[in-house]
């Protein structure tokens, strides 16, 4: 089943309760899915530092912390939870490769220079708590309550999928030929952590998106490659976009006000948001790319 | 009667609605804050007026009997599912397999109605004030269904039987639905309808009727490979 929530706010007098807006959206979507729950907040910092958000699992926070920084000499290190946020001014490229080669228990959620994403096992409840959802603010936001169909209930296993710098994916169906797209994009230099059907469309759409392709025109090529049932919700750095596929089994239901657009599996997730009984309340057509933003 | 779903229990407010108090006289209901939860004025089974206040969703009024129910706001799937008979009326739009598999009564949908609309209807009238997504009428086996806008795709896809009557534009029509000649007891039974469901700026004449072709009805060894 699953469940999608993702808000774009208009008005800037919002951004300081972009978290609590998005916690009580995931706390009312835990009957859909109950296993995990994660959350990617887009909140734009000055500086050239790109933020990396990862998941140490079990290991020792200062442990990681001192070795990390032998590796990076100016990073910047937090830690929420069992995940922590590295602030640091070196290439993407060397930093993802220093995380690769030496630390191998960590995975690396996502980075860039706005998003911060953490996702775990739990339900919603649980895990909007142990992050603090509620204290985060920024400019938009997506999450997902998972119910497990394809893979393992894990950390890896639950979504967002970050698909790249400031780009992540949240899914709500079933993607029937992933196997096969996964052989060809590894083939094409894309690496997967896990068995999961939604990672396979996030190195889709990365890989399109490396390709100087916009998110649209990305969205209008996965109708044709994707096969299965899915809404998807995927965030870049200044927006969001949302597609159902043709056959549109899978929910979905947007507001829009003049303060913000709100997407979610279903309406109750939405019920709490200021003026949405006067909102424009609409499903997004089957087959059709929304996007807003950039 | 008022019932803040914010402060009662849903599946209490169900159980009172379903098991109204006959020596009661009280057959008139306002429910508010509503707030999209799942199967609100499901089973009832009694004549009786209940008004919701805001949007709901799944499954709501489902398997109605004898009640008149509105909602003043929009509807999640499966609005008046299994519906046997009363009437139901939303003011906003429905979300997808409105009306599915019901039996009798009348549904009214304000706005738009999504895909599915009257899946497999076996007896109730749909009135659409507004248009219908892909596969509406899909597999429908008996009853009306009234689309005062557009048709998605594939209208009416392996129908029995059911009157279709759509004013604007069909996308596509599905398997063995084809359009039909409107004759004078059809153009009767529409304006009929049209006038139960308070429309009066669309006359009956500009409708047209969709139905089954009966090819589907047995099996024809023509059509294997």
């Amino acid at each position: 089943m699953c469940g999608i929530v993702g808000i774009y706010l208009k008005n800037e007098k919002l951004n300081n309760s972009l978290g609590s807006l998005l916690a009580e959206m995931l706390i009312n979507m835990g009957s859909r899915g109950p296993d995990s729950a994660g959350f990617a907040i887009y909140n734009d910092e000055k500086g050239e530092k790109l933020k990396y958000s990862i998941c140490i699992n079990n290991l020792d926070y200062e442990n990681f912390k001192k070795e990390l920084s032998e590796y990076l000499d100016d990073a910047d290190i937090r830690k929420n939870s069992d995940h922590v946020i590295l602030r640091t001014k070196k290439k993407a490229n060397d930093v993802l490769k220093i995380l690769k080669d030496h630390f191998k228990n960590t995975s690396l959620v996502g980075y860039g220079k706005s998003i911060e994403i953490f996702k775990q096992v739990g339900s919603p409840n649980d895990v909007v708590k142990k992050f603090n959802l509620n204290n985060y603010s920024g400019t938009h936001a997506i999450g997902h309550t998972r119910m497990a169909t394809e893979s393992a209930i894990t950390t890896d296993g639950s979504h967002p999928y970050s698909t790249g710098e400031d780009e992540c994916l949240v899914h709500n169906g079933s993607l029937s030929n992933h196997n096969n797209l996964r052989r060809k994009l590894k083939k094409k230099g894309i690496n997967f952590d896990s068995e999961n059907d939604t990672e396979v469309a996030a190195g889709y759409i990365s890989n399109h998106l490396a390709n100087k392709k916009n998110l649209k025109e990305t969205l209008n090529d996965g109708l044709r490659d994707l096969d299965g049932f899915y809404t998807f919700i995927t965030g870049t750095r200044n927006g969001f976009a949302v597609l159902r596929d043709e056959i549109a089994c899978k929910p979905a239901v947007i507001a829009e006000t003049n303060d913000y657009v709100a997407i979610a599996s279903e309406f109750q997730a939405m019920a709490h948001l200021p003026g949405v009984n006067d909102a424009k309340i609409f499903e997004p057509e089957p087959g059709v790319v929304y996007s807003w933003g950039s | 009667m008022e019932l803040d779903l914010k402060k009662l229990n849903l599946r209490n407010v169900n159980d009172k609605l379903q098991n109204l108090d006959r020596k009661k006289n009280e057959r008139d209901f306002t429910i508010i804050n509503p707030e999209g939860n799942h199967a609100i004025c499901a089973g009832l089974n009694n004549e009786m007026n209940v008004t919701i206040k805001g949007h709901v969703g799944y499954y709501c009024a489902g398997m109605n009997q004898k009640a008149n129910i509105t909602i003043e706001g929009n509807v999640g799937t499966g609005v008046a599912e299994n519906m046997m008979s009363g009437k139901v009326h939303v003011k906003g739009n429905a979300s997808q397999s409105a009306g599915a598999t019901a039996h009798g009564g009348l549904l009214i949908i304000d706005g738009d109605a999504s895909s599915r609309c009257g899946i497999s209807m076996k007896g109730v009238d749909i009135v659409v004030k507004g248009s219908v997504g892909h596969m509406s009428g899909f597999m429908s086996q008996s009853g009306n269904l009234i689309v005062c806008g557009d048709a998605g795709e594939a209208l009416g896809d392996s129908l029995y039987e059911t009157n279709i009557y759509i004013r604007g534009k069909v996308k596509s029509l599905g398997a063995d639905c084809i359009e039909k000649k409107m004759d004078k007891k059809h153009l009767n039974k529409l304006k009929k309808f049209l006038k139960d469901a308070e429309i009066k700026n669309f006359k009956a004449e500009s409708f047209k009727r969709y139905g089954s072709a009966r090819k589907l009805y047995n099996f024809k060894i023509d059509n294997s490979y």
